[in-house]
């Protein structure tokens, strides 16, 4: 009604608008960016973020949903395959893109402090404005095909972004690592991708739904393998067991990059892509079961992990890698909306979390490790306290936003069945842990007596504190719309959340057992990194084994290396290499070399330099082919030739027969 | 119309054009002057005219004729641009003996 009433005042932004102006952003900068000055490069870097947001914006309007716009040229248009390139904007895709673009622009703000000094300023901006192309390609995607292409394409910014300083020899291994890493999950997802094809006959997400919707009784089989290679995809993404290797090495990029791609939105496009495809997980329960397993193994796993670990990015992400493992549990529970919940809290949370840390780095002129900081609490107050709120709010400590959405996948876990419970016990376990490790790298950043040598830290220029506000205040205040109603606006996209339970207050009895678990985690902190610093060290000596297990990541790296890795390298170095590359190839092409050498040393000969040798040859090549055609092709030319000559003879008969008889 | 008087033999007219052409070709071989090579060139192309228009005049046929336009065309123009280069080349090399104009030879 309303929307009919107020249509002059509806602005409607076209979605194309929202990729194109990072696009653009990209362009300009890439290509002009090292020949224009700093200022100019700066406002176009933030102007692209920033009108994409106030497009998406515009569009924001409940009333208009679901926006779906096709470009108006064929994408693919092959015999029995037809793709055109669609953007659609519904529920789900909205507070995603809100996250994306709102949460981007204000890292690109972070950016422009943080990054100020840097020689490939114009570089990174334009890598970021990249980035935010497809990723807004990849949550607006109206067909799988779009989304892939999304998914590649950050999947390049990520990589780009993790090598930006490539002179160092570990950035840009740890670029490779994230892009092959990828390249194994992408594989299955392209698996899928072929396999919906077959099965459905098209990429269409709305299709897709409409299909399966026409086929109520259609489960498992098929869809389960489906399910399975999309899962795949995820994981290697959004960096979950066993493909989550990649991302603790992904900190060597720059700070702001670890924020906006490795913490907010790029690692959570395999959650946003389980969700988009509901209605295909909603037919395998044991495609989701698969999920749920994943998401509360990785949970765990990596909350262990973070423990035991110094460099204060690393902690944040592993703590990453264990709360997207939340989100996958919460989809692997269909609870889809508590996910995306989780998804966008997360984003506030943890962006803030990268964002502060790198304050905190920039304060003490790059150092990273924990035990050499301590004491920064008065030194840096803003970040102190908006690293608290986000601190605060991952550990899930009522009312800041994290409590909110941990909870509701809580929940939605308990209530799924019996292993349902098993799920719930260890999101508990995770959410003690995630506590205990947040609480431990806020005290030894903040807390006791200074462990740097740098005396002089400073607090951040502005343009990199004020993100930190807003993140903050987000932080605090990003739970409060409450999982009923944001089920509620996400129910046309994902249905209507089915979490009820007969007990009276169960919900809340969780929810109290969740904080106090949550509040333990706070005590233990407090305990051991504030008032006895002693006992950390005491309680690693007592379990050696265990301890070094922890701060060694449980050697999955170098599991990895010795099964994965090593053989690989032996088979392309030594088989491939030298076999197959050096003896078979090399050998065929040096003898193939040879004989055009050797040949071009006889044919040589006769580049004389001499043009009367090279008409020599001219005319006996002529006459050569004279007498070709005068004795292969016609054989009888030879008799005529014959009976000319003898014409010839008779002629000169006759004319001096003539020529006397005319003396006469 | 007849330009050629009836009582002489086509064969003859035949064996003057070789006669010429193979003027031509031992004129090119073995002169060194460039500037007789090219003439040698002008009277290899024209012996073939006279091959032409003999059978033209044999045959009936107009065709030969206007091949006889087309080489002296051919002829002219690849006189000037000859010409041209020579004198580029003596320029260069102040010479005008084939055997010295080498620079090409591997």
């Amino acid at each position: 009604m309303n929307a009919i009433i107020h249509h002059e005042f509806i602005i409607y932004a076209h979605l194309w608008l929202i990729p194109l102006a990072p696009f653009l952003g990209f362009l300009v900068n890439g290509v002009l960016g090292r020949h224009l000055p700093k200022w100019l490069v700066t406002t176009v870097a933030l102007l692209a973020p920033f009108a994409s947001f106030s497009a998406v914006l515009c569009d924001s309007n409940a009333s208009l949903l679901p926006a779906v716009e096709t470009l108006p040229f064929p994408w693919l248009n092959l015999p029995g395959l037809h793709i055109d390139f669609t953007l659609t904007l519904d529920q789900l895709s909205l507070v995603m893109v809100l996250v994306v673009t709102g949460v981007g622009f204000l890292i690109h703000i972070y950016s422009v402090g943080y990054m100020h000094d840097d020689p490939g300023y114009a570089r990174y901006f334009s890598y970021l404005n990249l980035f935010l192309f497809f990723m807004t390609t990849l949550v607006l995607a109206g067909n799988v095909l779009v989304m892939f292409v999304g998914w590649e394409g950050v999947g390049l910014a990520s990589y780009l972004l993790i090598g930006f300083w490539f002179q160092k020899p570990s950035a840009a291994s740890a670029g490779m690592k994230a892009f092959i890493v990828n390249r194994i999950g992408d594989f299955g997802f392209l698996i899928g991708i072929f396999l919906l094809l077959a099965s459905f006959g098209t990429l269409t997400f709305a299709e897709i739904a409409t299909k399966l919707a026409a086929s109520p009784a259609w489960t498992g089989g098929i869809l389960t393998v489906i399910c399975l290679c999309l899962l795949a995809g995820a994981t290697g993404k959004s960096a979950q067991l066993p493909l989550y290797v990649w991302l603790p090495d992904a900190m060597e990029g720059p700070t702001p990059v670890s924020a906006l791609i490795h913490a907010a939105t790029m690692v959570t496009a395999g959650v946003y892509m389980i969700a988009r495809f509901h209605f295909l997980f909603d037919r395998s329960p044991f495609a989701l079961s698969v999920v749920a397993i994943v998401g509360a193994a990785t949970a765990l796993f990596a909350a262990t992990m973070g423990l035991a670990q110094n460099d204060i990015k690393r902690v944040l992400a592993y703590s990453t890698i264990s709360q997207l493992g939340y989100m996958f549990l919460g989809c692997g529970v269909a609870a889809y909306s508590a996910a995306i919940f989780h998804l966008m809290t997360h984003a506030f949370f943890k962006a803030l979390l990268f964002l502060a840390a790198g304050s905190v780095i920039h304060a003490l002129g790059g150092e990273q490790d924990l035990r050499k900081m301590g004491g920064l609490r008065k030194k840096i107050p803003i970040t102190f306290w908006t690293m608290t709120a986000a601190v605060v709010a991952i550990a899930g400590i009522w009312p800041f936003a994290g409590f909110f959405s941990k909870d509701a996948i809580l929940y939605a876990a308990f209530l799924q069945g019996n292993g349902g419970k098993v799920f719930w016990f260890v999101g508990l376990v995770t959410a003690l842990l995630t506590a205990l490790y947040m609480l431990r790298l806020w005290y030894l950043a903040f807390f006791g007596e200074s462990r740097s040598h740098d005396v002089h830290a400073h607090e951040s220029p502005w343009s990199m504190l004020s993100p930190l506000v807003i993140l903050a205040a987000l932080s605090v205040c990003g739970g409060w719309i409450g999982i009923e109603r944001f089920s509620a606006f996400l129910s046309p996209v994902l249905g209507a959340r089915s979490a009820e339970s007969a007990t009276p207050h169960l919900e809340l009895y969780l929810s109290i057992l969740a904080v106090a678990v949550a509040l333990e985690g706070w005590l233990i902190a407090d305990k051991y990194y504030r008032r006895k610093t002693e006992r950390p060290a005491q309680v690693a000596a007592a379990v050696p084994g265990l301890y070094k297990l922890l701060s060694n990541k449980y050697y999955v790296d170098e599991i990895y290396n010795a099964v994965f890795v090593r053989p690989l390298l032996v088979i392309s170095r030594y088989i491939l290499g030298w076999v197959v590359d050096g003896a078979i190839l090399g050998g065929a092409a040096w003898l193939l070399g040879g004989i055009a050498t050797f040949g071009g040393a006889i044919l040589q000969r006769w580049q004389s330099g001499n043009i009367r040798s090279y008409a020599a040859w001219l005319a006996a090549g002529a006459a050569a082919v004279l007498l070709f055609v005068l004795l292969v092709s016609s054989p009888h030319t030879w008799s005529l030739l014959l009976l000319h000559v003898e014409s010839i003879h008779r002629a000169s008969h006759i004319a001096v027969t003539q020529l006397t008889q005319a003396g006469h | 119309m007849n330009f050629l008087p009836h009582d002489v033999p086509l064969t003859w007219y035949l064996l003057l054009s070789a006669a010429l052409f193979s003027l031509g070709i031992v004129g090119f071989l073995f002169k060194r002057n460039i500037i007789t090579v090219f003439m040698s060139i002008e009277l290899m192309l024209n012996a073939v005219n006279l091959s032409f228009v003999t059978f033209a005049h044999q045959w009936h046929a107009v065709k030969g004729q206007i091949f006889v336009f087309f080489v002296m065309m051919v002829a002219a123009a690849e006189a000037a641009v000859g010409l041209a280069i020579i004198i580029a080349v003596f320029r260069v090399r102040a010479t005008l003996s084939v055997d010295r104009i080498d620079l090409m030879k591997l």
